[in-house]
């Protein structure tokens, strides 16, 4: 086996085409791995790590294409770096050389432009999103490492101009019924959204339509704009226009627990506001006395509660109270359950959806489960090595330290098989929790993708004579590119027992682990 | 309450028309979702030297 790079000076890709461009490279004959990526510091020592040595003496520059590729022979890999200008060709690129090479230009091009969706790595994205304001374009900023300076100066800059920002790290939005980045295929209805958090919105939205209702307007509003240091700018903003937009009669606002004084802002916006509104603030029902709700805020503190919620004050009580119920589990905990070995006792979540992953935190912690996090809901729950479970772990592998230098789970299924794989190896594991997210963007055959590593997990404990419960979510819906009835039964073919809402995976999860 | 008509309310109201910057993909989906979609071919400016695109940016 031999490991050999060579660098494309000034030819810059996206990572997403780029992951792709490594997928087609690797399937090229003799070819056991292939990495290609801009030459930024982080992603060469990615690769030096991964065994691709001497590829940090290449003099690659973050404007540089890397090609790294691991093969059998010399000849091979001379033969698969022969096949790249093919693979770099594919799809949309062809027409690269005609595209305009500046926000301005675009601006030129397309004359009746109002949104630029930005998604350029970090470091570049506020200037990019400067000159979008600056041209009289609402913003959409998909990329995060945007610092908290820039994001302030961005949204009051976009404010005076009547523009609104929606992220950074803006994962999803739903602008009349044009999905937005990670977005699913839901009807169009009379609810409208306003999320800190992409899978957030994917998930209430999803059921809002699954429950019968519609999304007149989803407006993500990024991770921190309830953070103190922004006050709720957009989110305030997005209000506002919800308001006043006759398509919307009910909004729902969720996010983490927003900052002290934000929630003191947005409480008395809602309170002023002529619409009913849901809210759900994660982590925010465990220490306090649960809130009253009244006619004009609904109090909520899980994705289901909420899309509930909301899909009632639009009427629509009764398909969504039967279906948000699901069906009776009892007998199913009982027998999964018997069939668990002694010493078989803890919950491990490997999630690809960072507000899934925090849901079903709040569900374990509600139900006094101690449990750790790499992106812990509360302090004290911090994971010591993210590569590493120990006791009941619900992962996020969709954070920094899992998507640097690799693909975001949500178009990369890779990392996850593997560590679902790593969690099986322990035998005090009794309940992987997954979830599947389906939608715009997202890869194609996600539940596919994970499938052979569920079954090879069920596999490893069953040769202990053990037995693991595999309990999976789909957020989606059946009208979304990847198709909801195919993703569920390929996930029930591998093992897996499927469930409707993440939350709902959750309470299973915690109903069948065994009493410590 | 009478809202000021912004182009935050005008975007809610009149088709998204979106240039993209980045991540290609998000314009196929737009394109597939019938969303006039400019993409942008963006590459780092300044050739990705951080400090030359900050100078050139307060020169520009």
């Amino acid at each position: 086996m031999i490991a050999e790079s060579v660098v494309l000076p000034n030819r810059y890709f996206d990572s997403v085409f780029l992951m792709k461009v490594a997928k087609g490279l690797s399937g090229e004959l003799g070819v056991s791995q292939a990495a290609v990526v801009m030459g930024t510091p982080k992603n060469l020592e990615v690769l030096a790590s991964a065994g691709y040595t001497g590829v940090d003496t290449l003099g690659a520059r973050p404007n540089d294409l890397v090609v790294s590729l691991k093969a059998e022979t010399v000849e091979q890999a001379r033969l698969a770096f022969d096949s790249l200008d093919g693979w770099l060709q594919r799809d949309g690129n062809s027409g690269r050389s005609l595209a305009p090479r500046t926000l301005n230009q675009a601006v030129k091009v397309q004359l009746g432009s109002n949104l630029a969706l930005i998604s350029v790595p970090g470091q570049y994205a506020a200037q990019e999103a400067r000159r979008a304001l600056q041209a009289g374009l609402n913003v959409f900023l998909f990329s995060d490492n945007v610092s908290v300076e820039d994001e302030l100066a961005l949204k009051q800059s976009a404010l005076e101009k009547g523009l609104i920002v929606m992220g950074p790290d803006c994962g999803t939005s739903i602008i009349g019924g044009a999905g937005i980045g990670f977005a699913n295929v839901v009807r169009r209805g009379p609810i409208g959204v306003i999320g800190g958090s992409g899978t957030g919105i994917q998930e209430v939205t999803s059921l809002v339509h699954r429950w019968g209702s519609g999304i007149s307007h989803a407006i993500g509003v990024g991770s921190r704009d309830l953070s103190d240091d922004i006050g709720g700018i957009s989110a305030l903003q997005a209000i506002q226009a919800l308001e006043a937009d006759p398509a919307t009669s009910v909004i729902l606002v969720l996010s983490k627990p927003p900052g002290k004084q934000a929630l003191a802002m947005l409480t008395d916006r809602i309170g002023r506001c002529s619409k009913p509104v849901v809210t759900c603030f994660f982590g925010m029902g465990l220490h306090n006395e649960p809130q009253d709700s009244n006619d004009v805020v609904k109090i909520t503190y899980d994705l289901d509660a909420a899309a509930l919620a909301a899909v009632a004050l639009t009427g629509g009580t009764d398909q969504a109270n039967n279906q948000a119920a699901g069906p009776d589990r009892t007998e199913l905990i009982k027998k999964e359950r018997a069939l668990l070995m002694p010493g078989q006792r803890f919950i491990r979540g490997v999630f690809a959806g960072g507000t899934l992953c925090y849901q079903a935190q709040q569900v374990m912690l509600d139900a006094g489960f101690s449990v750790l996090s790499n992106e812990p809901l509360e302090k004290g729950m911090q994971l010591a090595d993210s590569r590493r479970s120990t006791g009941h772990t619900l992962l996020d592998l969709g954070a920094d330290e899992f998507t640097q230098g690799h693909p975001h789970p949500m178009v990369d299924s890779s990392q996850r098989a593997e560590r679902i794989l790593a969690e099986a190896d322990d035998p005090s594991v009794a309940v992987l929790l997954l979830d599947v997210i389906l939608g715009y963007s997202a890869v194609a055959d996600p539940a596919g993708d994970l499938a052979p590593a569920i079954r090879q997990a069920k596999k490893i404990a069953q040769l202990r004579g053990g037995h693991l419960i595999v309990a999976a979510s789909i957020c989606g819906t059946s009208d979304d590119p990847q198709g909801l009835d195919v993703q569920t039964r390929r996930l029930e073919d591998a093992g897996a027992i499927v469930f409707d809402t993440g939350f709902s995976a959750a309470r299973f999860a915690i109903a069948v682990a065994p009493e410590v | 309450m009478i809202e000021p008509s912004t182009p935050v309310n005008e975007l809610l109201q009149r088709k998204i028309e979106v240039i993209n910057i980045g991540v290609e993909d998000f314009a196929e989906t737009l394109q597939d979702q019938g969303v006039r979609v400019v993409h942008v071919n963006w590459s780092p400016p300044a050739g990705g030297d951080l400090e030359m695109m900050r100078i050139l940016e307060k020169l520009l």
